[in-house]
């Protein structure tokens, strides 16, 4: 290609954020920091840093749904109680994050950004598809990092306003993209969560049930899993809850939430039996 | 060879503002507009697509006339400007005044340094949390900054449209009224007495955006069946 002004202004055009700084200012990406692999530890010892833990994910009757528990572990050690794992993306859809909290926060606000960013230099928003796309992208931009043993792994789901369902998508540390039907749940207590799932799901479900449905199989996890936190009464926290439909992602009250925990935890009780 | 003729620094300049004038006043006014629900920004502009008004961040809005390719280059470059400042710092640091400088410095080095200046002129404008919070920035081509009060009208017959607004202009006016006066004034220089819809681009900046639709972005685009709802209200 001749190196014409009109050359360099199309190649230069870009909507993507991500695209921009990677160009103009490399050192804001979360990944591509020049980083020694003597610094991240030995395979035996990884490098301790919060982990975050299991992300659920279920579609219902005229939506989606994501919901997280609140725990962040390093090691043994519980390091967060309050951690935030599921966040809105834009007004359509949410995502989750498991793995390396630090990397997984800041890949967040990243591709908020990005969507935010082609919306408004575009004035329009991006496809559920081309939104999912962009985030195996990013997924794939921190697979050095993910090699050291910093993996991140995010759920994506969101509303298809054109096709008018609730989408959800999975992800590998190489940026991999899936799409998954009905539910699915990822990090250290997905394990417990998905089978919990398999029996608790059903087609059709309400917007009230299925928070319900992904409370409970968020219960069943922590039940299992030492990394993943139940509902804590104690200091009234319940996991972070959000349904994405028609109208937009909303986050579920705590109001609500306790009263769902209060139930599971009161059916349980009274059941008095191991599980 | 060619003689190289001695043209003053004074001649260059005046004829450089007055090439960007020409150019500005043959575009359609624009005139934005603070008001007690929050900002109303309101053009003249017939295409559906080509936006003469945009959204920059959370709180902050754009709105140009001039040459579609500057001005357009110049809110891509704000949106870039602001994404990335909220990014590395903060969202609540990104500022109307801070975007508004380094538009004034970008518009001040084309002006001086390239071959010829941008005929584009610019308003920046933020809503606060209170009408006293507002900020309405007015850039000019030659880089030239103005912090005005209550309204900024822009364009070919910014003249007239401004005394039509500055008549009725008043701090208790709501969008409907905001956008009512907008339109009067717009068609101060036109046989008809008023714009169709379609002919209007309307957008706002909502101060209880928060509040009313639970949206931290105060922007928001009106369609047309809301512009002619909002014309047609009486009051």
């Amino acid at each position: 290609m001749q190196d014409t002004t009109a050359n360099q202004v199309a190649a230069n055009a870009t909507s993507s954020f991500t695209e921009h700084l990677q160009r103009n200012r490399p050192g804001l990406l979360p990944y591509n920091q020049p980083f020694p692999a003597a610094l991240a530890g030995t395979g035996s010892q990884p490098l301790q840093a919060p982990h975050a833990t299991t992300i659920v994910s279920l579609t219902y009757d005229g939506g989606v749904l994501m919901a997280g528990d609140r725990r962040a572990t390093m090691g043994n050690v519980i390091a967060s109680r309050h951690i935030e794992k599921v966040f809105p993306a834009d007004r359509y859809s949410v995502l989750g994050i498991a793995g390396t909290a630090g990397i997984a926060i800041d890949l967040t606000r990243l591709f908020q950004v990005e969507l935010e960013h082609y919306e408004k230099i575009e004035a329009t928003m991006l496809s559920l598809e081309g939104k999912a796309n962009r985030l195996g992208a990013m997924i794939r931009g921190n697979l050095p990092m993910a090699m050291q043993g910093l993996a991140v792994v995010p759920l994506f789901a969101g509303f298809d306003l054109p096709a008018g369902v609730g989408r959800l998508f999975s992800y590998d540390v190489t940026g991999g993209r899936y799409e998954e039907q009905e539910h699915h749940a990822v990090g250290s207590g997905s394990v417990f969560a998905r089978g919990s799932l398999k029996k608790l799901w059903r087609p059709g479900l309400s917007r009230e049930e299925s928070v319900a449905v992904a409370v409970e199989a968020l219960y069943d996890a922590a039940d299992d899993d030492s990394a993943t936190g139940g509902p804590d009464p104690v200091r009234q926290l319940w996991p972070v809850v959000y349904t994405v439909d028609r109208s937009g992602a909303r986050r579920v009250p705590d109001h609500d939430l306790a009263a769902v925990a209060g139930t599971i935890i009161e059916a349980r009780t009274s059941a008095r039996r191991e599980a | 060879m060619t003689q190289q003729f001695y043209v003053s620094p004074e001649q260059l300049m005046k004829d450089r503002a007055d090439f960007a004038r020409k150019g500005i006043a043959r575009g359609r006014s624009v005139v934005v507009i603070s008001c007690e629900e929050g900002i109303a920004l309101v053009a003249e502009n017939p295409s559906p697509s080509l936006h003469k008004i945009g959204e920059i961040y959370d709180k902050i809005a754009f709105a140009a006339v001039g040459k579609y390719n500057e001005f357009e280059s110049l809110r891509q470059a704000g949106v870039r400007y602001a994404d990335i400042r909220g990014y590395s710092y903060d969202r609540e640091d990104v500022t109307a005044r801070g975007l508004a400088s380094v538009y004034a410095q970008s518009l001040g080095a084309v002006f001086t340094a390239e071959q010829k200046p941008f005929e584009v002129e610019l308003a920046v404008a933020e809503v606060g949390s209170s009408q006293a919070d507002d900020h309405l920035y007015r850039l000019t081509f030659d880089g030239s900054i103005a912090d005005e009060k209550g309204f900024i009208v822009m364009g070919g017959q910014a003249d007239k449209v401004a005394e039509t607004v500055e008549g009725g202009w008043q701090r208790e006016l709501n969008f409907a009224g905001a956008i009512r006066l907008a339109m009067k004034g717009l068609v101060t220089d036109k046989e008809a007495g008023e714009l169709p819809a379609s002919a209007l681009e309307v957008a706002v900046l909502d101060r209880g955006s928060e509040g009313t639709r639970g949206s931290r972005r105060a922007f928001r685009r009106l369609g047309d069946d809301e512009i002619a709802a909002l014309l047609s209200e009486e009051n």
